[in-house]
């Protein structure tokens, strides 16, 4: 079984905005990208179209500016569209440790979850006051407090929420939900019992 | 808190525990497996040296990387990641013991065009894929959850997900769909109602006349746009409708045990007083078809409106994604989409890629021809509707017309295969999501709406109301008449 103790009380690092509401699955990870059958080279597909001008190079896409960020800030319904992984996954490969915003799409947060990245949501303000405030300060640090929900960068510190089962899987590490539901098998076996379409 | 919907019994009888995490533990009585989110979740199963906990629910089939032109089905795949993904879908299935409905077994399709034909998705119970519109099969009565891969990890592994309990609102749906317009119409309706992240935290219950009255196909178009609004899963009732639908399918026990299941079936339906955590309603007595005008399903117009301004939004988030919107489709507030020129016509998905779907569009289609310079396919949501199309004589239409009549499988709503749109092309498309890139160019645009709508507009040229190619074409506009208004 995997480990079992795997407690994520805070993350932090530098910063790296991403602007814009319902920023859906299909710009995060272009589905021409996910036929791959590892997750391993995800990271370099991150928000490939939009990180790209027209000739294939660079352009000044956020992620380029801010190359080795550990804490993504974003907006509204973030990550909604398709159930894909693939997209937190390559934004953890790319190095993205947790996430703070507006709002997120319920399966991109069950995905984070899965995954152990902290995604934590503050309102509208708070969020665009962070974005520019990592503008100004790249190399600022900034720290996700799973525990206190809390987000403290420069001399600030702002409460956040954070959903209860993905503050309880974090920190009491048992975000692996396979192990955990694997100990219950025998009543998975009762409640299969008494379907009666099974 | 809801109390006694379907949603809440349903959960319950699912219900296998509660986590420490304070999340429920859900088992999943149809597991729906394809070839691109499935690969690694195996892998982790292997990695762990664990076991298929219920491979008798897990049903397997391909369909997004699946080539819809009959000789680039050969094995190997001309693509090698494709043909990896395939293989590895085989090997999969064949060591863990698990159906798979490949090329060969002649039911291969769309997993959610191929769980319901065959009568796997039944009232009552939960349905999991990895895949945001496994709603779709809430169409019968029943919980179908989108899952990441992780959690399939978790399905194969244990036969349960982790998951959290969502609010149920209930929406009324009123009055009767005028000729010319379909299931499609009223969930881009309820999109444009209720707004793309409306749902969040919910699942849907559709109900109503207007929805009792659709017939189970139409009733899966409704329930898989959910995800587009935003809602975990949605769901309707079961009823006469839905049990004359499931007699007879090949997963469908007949006789006494048919009776048993009902029986089930029947008391999982919302109770009369059942308690919703809210409830809105939308009438769609009078509307037109629908189209999108923009790069979300949200941003949708009936075709008859003019195209809305930045301005008119009165959340900033709405008013920047329209002025973003209106740039990506070249487009200017308060022009109308008819006329608006089209490239493509793309009729098929696991929204309107089923045989009511291609019969309606044939409607539209018999004795015309698609418009010079109008790439048009028609690409069936599974090998079991491509066949009974045929049986019906209906791909000859197609073919007529000037369609490309093609074999199943997700095609140019993803463009994972070859089917793709290029550089800045516009498609008329009965697929389920307009954003950037989706179609495979990242200036392609999408104009989703219904497939008869779809079909009009292959044969135009351009965006154009259905209703002019039925009989009864006392409600269809052009854009001569919009103009006018608009003026
Ligand atoms: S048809 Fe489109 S939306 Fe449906 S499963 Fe395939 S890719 Fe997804």
């Amino acid at each position: 079984m995997g480990d079992d103790d795997q407690h994520i009380t805070e993350v932090g690092g530098t910063g790296v905005p991403i602007p814009g509401d319902d920023v859906d699955t299909d710009q995060i990870l272009p589905a021409k990208f996910m036929k791959e059958v590892t997750f391993d080279n995800m990271a370099d597909y991150l928000f490939y179209d939009a990180r790209r001008d027209d000739d294939g190079e660079f352009n000044d896409h956020p992620l380029n500016r801010f190359e080795g960020a550990n804490i993504a800030v974003v907006n509204q319904n973030f990550g909604c569209g398709s159930s894909r992984e693939h997209a937190p996954q390559a934004m953890m490969r790319w190095g993205i440790d947790g996430v703070v915003g507006e709002s997120y799409a319920e399966i991109f947060r069950d995905n984070c979850k899965s995954l152990g990245i902290p995604a934590v949501t503050a309102d509208h303000e708070t969020v665009t006051t962070l974005q520019e405030w990592i503008e100004a300060n790249p190399d600022g640090d900034i720290e996700i407090d799973v525990e206190d929900a809390t987000v403290t960068y420069g001399d600030r510190a702002v409460d956040v929420e954070i959903t209860d089962a993905m503050q309880e899987a974090l920190v009491e590490g048992i975000w692996d939900t396979t192990a955990l539901m694997y100990s219950n098998m025998s009543k998975v076996e009762r409640t299969v019992a008494d379907l009666p379409y099974v | 808190m809801s109390q006694n919907t379907l949603y809440d019994k349903v959960w319950e009888k699912h219900k296998v525990a509660e986590l420490p995490n304070g999340q429920d533990q859900l088992f999943i009585g149809l597991h729906l497996v394809h070839e691109v989110t499935s690969p690694q979740a195996f892998a982790m199963i292997e990695e762990r040296d664990m076991e298929i906990a219920y491979p008798e629910r897990t049903f397997a089939t391909t369909d997004h990387i699946a080539p819809t032109e009959a000789d680039k089905r050969e094995r190997p795949l001309t693509d090698q990641q494709s043909e990896e993904m395939l293989s590895a879908l085989e090997r999969n299935t064949a060591e863990n013991g698990i159906t798979f409905f490949g090329f060969e077994s002649g039911k291969q399709g769309i997993t959610h065009v191929v769980a319901p034909e065959l009568g796997l998705s039944q009232p009552g119970m939960t349905v999991a894929c990895g895949d945001s519109h496994t709603a779709t099969h809430g169409a019968f009565g029943s919980i179908g959850v989108g899952v990441g891969t992780s959690q399939i990890r978790d399905i194969l592994a244990t036969g349960c997900i982790a998951a959290d309990k969502q609010k149920v609102r209930r929406i009324e749906v009123e009055g009767s769909l005028g000729e010319g317009v379909s299931a499609k119409d009223i969930i881009l309706k309820i999109i444009q109602d209720l707004g793309v992240d409306g749902g969040v935290g919910h699942v849907y219950e559709y109900g109503g006349p207007a929805i009792r009255e659709l017939d189970m196909e139409g009733r899966l178009a409704v329930c898989n746009m959910s995800i587009e609004g935003g809602a975990r899963a949605g769901y309707i009732n079961p009823d006469e409708t839905t049990y004359d639908y499931l007699r007879g399918r090949e997963y469908v026990p007949e006789g006494e045990a048919f009776e048993e299941l009902k029986s089930y079936w029947e008391s999982v339906r919302s109770d009369e007083d059942a308690e919703y955590d809210d409830v809105v309603t939308v009438n769609v007595a009078d509307i037109d078809p629908l189209v999108t005008w923009g790069i979300n399903p949200g941003q949708v117009v009936e075709v008859s409106q003019p195209v809305p301004a930045p301005e008119d939004f009165e959340a900033r988030s709405d008013r920047e994604a329209a002025e973003q919107a209106l740039e990506h489709m070249d487009l200017e507030a308060g022009q109308s989409m008819l006329g608006y020129d089209v490239d493509v016509a793309f009729l098929g998905t696991c929204t309107n890629g089923r045989v009511t779907d291609f019969r309606r569009a044939t409607e539209v289609l018999e004795g015309r021809q698609v418009a010079d310079g109008v790439r048009a396919l028609a690409v069936p949501g599974s090998e079991t509707v491509r066949q009974r199309c045929e049986e019906e004589g209906l791909d000859e239409v197609f073919i007529d017309a000037g369609f490309q009549w093609r074999r199943a499988g997700c095609s140019m709503c993803l463009a994972m295969n070859e089917d793709s749109l290029e550089g800045d092309e516009v498609c008329a498309s009965s697929s389920n999501r307009n954003f950037i890139g989706r179609q495979g160019s990242k200036d392609g645009r999408t104009v989703l709406m219904s497939p008869a709508m779809v079909a009009a507009a292959a044969v135009e040229g351009e965006v154009t109301d259905c209703r002019r190619f039925f009989e009864d074409s006392a409600h269809s506009l052009t854009a001569d008449d919009v103009s006018e208004v608009a003026d």
